[in-house]
């Protein structure tokens, strides 16, 4: 069996394809064979441009209505799988990727192999390419016995290039009835207000850590640098664990990935959970207090410093600039 | 309201991760209790607390040489009882096997209404047990909670989402991951770590749950590991103690990447 079928699982941000979609339809085109997207959501003809741009020639669209869409959608690839054998399901390692991709490995009874950061074509086989022990490892896994081989990638593994194909042709498919399994719904949705760029988006991404001190520094330090530089703010697991900031904008392993042209760390030690989501950063500047911080192993520019001393001086010479 | 929770027994984080010649985890040395079911803990001591009738909460965990450590830390949390499976054949096993493991261990358990797993293990992270765990047992899955209720037979919960949270609610029996902070863990009192140490824990082989040893373990895989190296280091760079005046130097470096 060679590789030729590739299905990735799409998701959508708003009316177009996720990033992390168009990520791994740009890896799979280099992979070869037939590339084909399946998306379980509403709207799926407003991606069949996106996604044909980057490669997909059809995408199996279904619409789950309102219950969560992994389960639902696991029980419908199950049923595609079985009619046009694909040997290779991609998923982003995103909330929902991971729901189905989990879902369908147990549907199928097939391994699925996670926290992917690459991916090469050995032969008949599907080699995925992990970063252990906060990305200083690097572990090859390929798959053994039946496909489809089912293989999960963090977002921000590989850069998304349009190939400039045409729409890809929309297959309208039914939810497969996934019984009591599938019946969890989604009653609201909330979305958190968000000022400036997206912080998976943003050129310049200021983080803040527990060196900040307190929730009431979050503000002044953190989010004015970052407006100040027109990018995104972030913040560690700690603070957002501790309540100071939302979840959303958690940098890190069980958080976002970032890759900006200039990554800044205020009062963050570098944990290497929080190294995993920032350290493919072009640039990195960090003020820590403790010099010995592992943080300063990685930085560009390293400041050992107060955070409160430091980054108010470091504003207003910047507002003075502007 | 009878509510299991998956705890994972791991090597303890503090200490530097190795793999063993093998290529697994090296697992030599004491496990303790994952701090991230930590949360799952304490979240179905107070659910339990809050539900009418009886009930208890069950600790669900597979692991190694037997290993209790980190189970006598969560039952002198509070927790009743609990199910440990053990056995060398499930050496090598990948997150599908384990999630057959907990599935029949549930069972096993008997009369659960709701389990609450974390979202993934400090040492494993695949992030994938909860939800195969749930479709093994044909239950809804309710991922990424960062708020849990339970009220008339039915399980509501705040799910995380890329940009805020949705709603998401389902009828019981159903799995819970929830994510890391949703409740402040207790600290086992002294009285609760006496009485751990005489709380049943019923320990059970891949056999006693009627699991086949070639579904399970490195049999039940179906993945190989075909190179481990060393990732490009990334370099430090300069390093300077702030002398009052270090914040020129950091707006000359904004200004050679042009983002001032
Ligand atoms: C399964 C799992 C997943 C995880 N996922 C993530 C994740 O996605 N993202 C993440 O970030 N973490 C994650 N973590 C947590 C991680 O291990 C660390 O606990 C966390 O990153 C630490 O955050 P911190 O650097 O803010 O806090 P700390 O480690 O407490 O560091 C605070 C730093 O601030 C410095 N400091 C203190 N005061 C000042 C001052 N006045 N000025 C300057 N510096 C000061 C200190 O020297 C210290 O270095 C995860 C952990 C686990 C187990
Ligand atoms: N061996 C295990 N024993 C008990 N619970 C486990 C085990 N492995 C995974 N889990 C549960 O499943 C969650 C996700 O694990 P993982 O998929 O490995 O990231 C963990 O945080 C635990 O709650």
């Amino acid at each position: 069996m060679a590789i030729s079928k590739i299905w990735v699982y799409a998701e959508a941000d708003g009316d177009s394809p996720a990033t992390s979609t168009l990520e791994l339809l740009t890896k799979a085109r280099e992979l070869g064979g037939t590339l084909e997207a399946v998306y379980v959501g509403a709207n799926g003809s407003a991606l069949a441009a996106g996604l044909g741009d980057h490669g997909a020639t059809k995408v199996f669209a279904v619409d789950p209505g309102d219950v969560l869409p992994g389960v639902v959608g696991a029980a419908t690839l199950a049923t595609l799988i079985g009619e046009h054998a694909p040997d290779v399901v991609l998923f982003a390692q995103s909330y929902q990727g991971r729901d189905a991709s989990a879902a369908l490995s147990a549907k199928l009874d097939r391994p699925v192999l996670t926290n992917g950061t690459d991916l090469r074509v050995d032969g008949d086989n599907l080699v995925v390419g992990t970063a252990i022990f906060g990305g200083n490892t690097l572990v090859d896994t390929e798959f053994e016995g039946d496909g489809p081989y089912l293989a999960v990638i963090r977002p921000k593994s590989f850069a998304a290039e349009p190939a400039g194909g045409g729409a890809a042709e929309v297959v309208s498919v039914p939810a497969a009835d996934a019984g009591r399994a599938g019946e969890a719904k989604v009653l609201s949705t909330f979305v958190e207000e968000r000022e400036g760029p997206k912080l998976e988006e943003a050129v310049v991404v200021v983080s803040g850590g527990r060196g900040i001190g307190s929730a009431e520094a979050f503000g002044p330090l953190v989010d004015e640098l970052a407006k100040l530089l027109g990018g995104a703010s972030g913040a560690s697991r700690a603070i957002v664990d501790a309540g100071w900031v939302p979840y959303s904008k958690q940098v890190g392993q069980t958080g976002k990935v970032v890759k900006p042209k200039l990554y800044i760390a205020l009062g963050i030690s570098g944990a290497t959970q929080h190294m995993v989501g920032m350290k493919g950063s072009d640039n990195i500047i960090a003020v820590n207090k403790d010099g010995e911080a592992p943080i300063f192993g990685i930085a560009d520019l390293g400041i050992v410093g107060d955070v409160h001393k430091v980054v108010p001086q470091l504003i207003e010479a910047i507002k003075a600039k502007q | 309201m009878n509510i299991a929770v998956c705890v994972k027994q791991i090597p303890d984080p503090v200490v530097p991760g190795k793999l063993a010649a093998d290529h697994t985890l090296d697992r030599a040395g004491d496990a303790i209790l994952d701090d991230s079911d930590a949360y799952g803990v304490e979240m179905a001591l107070q659910l339990v607390d809050k539900a009418e009738g009886d009930g208890e909460v069950i600790l669900i965990s597979m692991a190694p040489d037997g290993a209790v450590k980190g189970l006598r830390t969560a039952l002198a949390m509070g927790a009743a009882r609990a199910v440990l499976v053990s056995d060398d054949a499930l050496a090598g096993s990948d997150s599908l096997s384990t999630a057959k493991v907990l599935a029949k261990a549930v069972d096993r358990a008997g009369g659960v209404d709701l389990l609450l797993t974390a979202t993934e293990s400090t040492d494993g992270y695949t992030g994938t047990v909860p939800a195969q765990i749930a479709e093994l047992l044909g239950w809804p899955a309710l991922t990424f909670a960062k708020h849990v209720e339970l009220a008339d037979g039915k399980v509501t919960i705040q799910r995380q989402t890329e940009d805020g949270y949705d709603i998401v609610e389902a009828s019981l029996p159903a799995v819970v991951s929830v994510t890391a902070g949703v409740v402040e863990p207790r600290y086992p009192s002294f009285k609760g770590i006496m009485a751990a140490k005489n709380k049943p824990v019923d320990a059970v082989t891949a056999g006693d749950l009627g699991l086949d040893a070639g579904a399970v373990g490195w049999a039940g895989a179906r993945q190989k590991i075909v190179s481990v190296g060393a990732a490009p280091a990334r370099e430090a760079g300069e390093k300077i103690e702030d002398d009052g005046e270090s914040f020129n130097r950091v707006v000359a470096f904004l200004e050679q990447l042009k983002v001032v």
